[in-house]
């Protein structure tokens, strides 16, 4: 049966249409590998070959993978949540209580859109922790850490706005809190906490401009850093492996040619 | 080759080089060359590094779908402005922000601190301090134990006298685990007092900076109740 399957999958590669979408086209060689890679859009961030122990669990805990994996479900659940929603105040309220009571299914998905979102938030720091650990910040990767600390504060700033939408108690007075720390900045406090709420006090104006940044503005931002931040990696040499062993420098210092 | 003829090398071109194509490198006495070698194992990313970035994925999603099965999102009440929650808590990210907002004021607890922190992470890498990969103490000991003494006493009074216990107890630890470190032996057997003592400074100010994050989030988080005094999380 499963070879039934694999014949007409292979047929299926080998046609025409398949082909003008894959160029690459099928099979095991190191060249149809490479070119699996390179010849897509999104994989081509990528190198096409990584070092044998870069995989091992221990190197990097794969924190970066696991935080693109929560940052994938969130788009997936934020993208249904938002079908039941309506960033108004108070229906907001009314909605996540239907999404709790009436929706099929709605109290899950918005269980796995907060904990992805806590998730998220705490793999970012295990991430940067590590890799700091590592050395992996050193040059030339600097620039890739640089953008790793604005998507440290893009994760930020999307958690934060997406508190603020359930409106409920827990969600308003977070968001108080949080913009009253706003107006301490000296002289243009004021005038920040204003722009970030739309009026003098969280109220329905917020609830929107946080909506507009939760589900347009900073998921966009993030995906164009994240896409930065995995095509750094290739640039700058692929994921950091650590030379511990001087053995693997050999020295010609002979004054002989070695041919 | 050199001995025979008291050149320093030989060139020798075959002449059908369709046959023996011949590389021919030139070295002379002096220059010394330091060729990295390239015999690291490397594999496809695609599908062995893909397929298990998947199965990762997969494996955090399985997690992730038991969690949200088993534990409710919290929902209180309808947003209430008359009505301020005691304590009214920002999300657990920032409450090590608002544990030292307990202390400082607004201007140092929620702009001057994270934005040094900000600052901090983002010139990491382009300090030679950071880069440096040697132990703190095992060059220039002396005048480096004078500095780690004076500057942690100070921030240890400094933390004592605006009383922020809570911040104090991370720098202590990390203040002992320092001075392990540059009291330990060159001959010790202990493999953890070896490591330590093999540690930059730039490991020192992340891992305060880390015990610090930990410490402040999770009283933040656990220990804090009405009026923002002290509760233990246990008894409520």
């Amino acid at each position: 049966m499963s070879v039934r399957v694999s014949k007409y999958f292979d047929a299926l590669t080998e046609t025409r249409a398949w082909r003008s979408v894959f160029r690459g086209g099928s099979g095991s060689s190191t060249l149809h590998r490479s070119m699996a890679i390179q010849q897509n859009i999104f994989l081509h961030l990528l190198s096409t070959k990584v070092r044998k122990r870069m995989i091992s669990l221990n190197t990097t805990w794969y924190l970066g993978t696991l935080t693109l994996g929560t940052f994938g479900i969130l788009v997936i659940t934020g993208i249904l949540l938002m079908l039941y929603y309506h960033p108004s105040a108070p229906q907001a309220y009314a909605d996540t209580k239907d999404l709790q009571f009436v929706v099929s299914s709605g109290q899950f998905l918005r269980n796995l859109h907060r904990w992805s979102a806590h998730a998220m938030v705490f793999l970012v720091f295990a991430h940067m922790f590590r890799v700091f650990y590592r050395g992996a910040y050193r040059a030339p990767r600097e620039f890739n850490w640089v953008i790793g600390v604005v998507l440290l504060l893009l994760t930020l700033l999307l958690s934060y706005t997406g508190y603020l939408l359930p409106w409920d108690q827990l969600a308003y007075w977070a968001i108080t809190v949080g913009s009253n720390i706003a107006s301490a900045v000296p002289v243009v406090g004021d005038r920040v906490r204003f722009l970030m709420l739309g009026g003098h006090f969280v109220n329905a104006n917020a609830l929107l401009r946080f909506y507009v940044l939760h589900c347009m503005v900073l998921p966009i931002a993030a995906l164009f850093f994240v896409a930065i931040h995995f095509w750094r990696i290739r640039k700058d040499g692929g994921l950091y492996a650590h030379q511990k062993d001087a053995a693997s420098v050999s020295n010609c210092d002979s004054g002989r040619p070695q041919l | 080759m050199s001995d025979a003829t008291g050149k320093d090398f030989v060139a020798v071109v075959a002449s059908d080089q369709r046959k023996a194509p011949v590389r021919v490198a030139f070295v002379t006495r002096r220059t010394s060359a330091q060729v990295k070698s390239q015999d690291e194992e490397v594999i496809q990313a695609f599908p062995e590094v893909l397929f298990r970035a998947a199965i990762a994925v997969q494996l955090l999603a399985i997690v992730l779908v038991l969690i949200s099965l088993f534990f409710n999102a919290p929902l209180e009440g309808l947003a209430d402005p008359s009505h301020t929650p005691n304590p009214a808590k920002a999300p657990w990210y920032f409450l090590g922000l608002q544990e030292l907002l307990h202390y400082f004021p607004p201007v140092v607890a929620g702009v001057l601190v994270p934005t040094l922190v900000v600052l901090a992470l983002i010139v990491i890498p382009y300090f030679n301090i950071n880069v440096e990969a040697e132990g703190l103490f095992l060059k220039d000991r002396k005048r480096r134990l004078q500095i780690f003494w004076v500057s942690s006493g100070v921030l240890c009074l400094f933390l004592l006298l605006f009383d922020v216990i809570v911040a104090l107890v991370p720098t202590v630890m990390t203040v002992a685990l320092m001075a392990v470190a540059a009291y330990t032996p060159a001959n010790t057997s202990s493999n953890f007092r070896r490591s330590l003592a093999g540690k930059p400074l730039s490991f020192w100010v992340m891992s305060w900076f880390l015990f610090e994050l930990v410490v402040l989030t999770a009283v933040g988080t656990f220990f804090r109740g009405p009026g923002w005094s002290w509760v233990l999380p246990w008894r409520s």
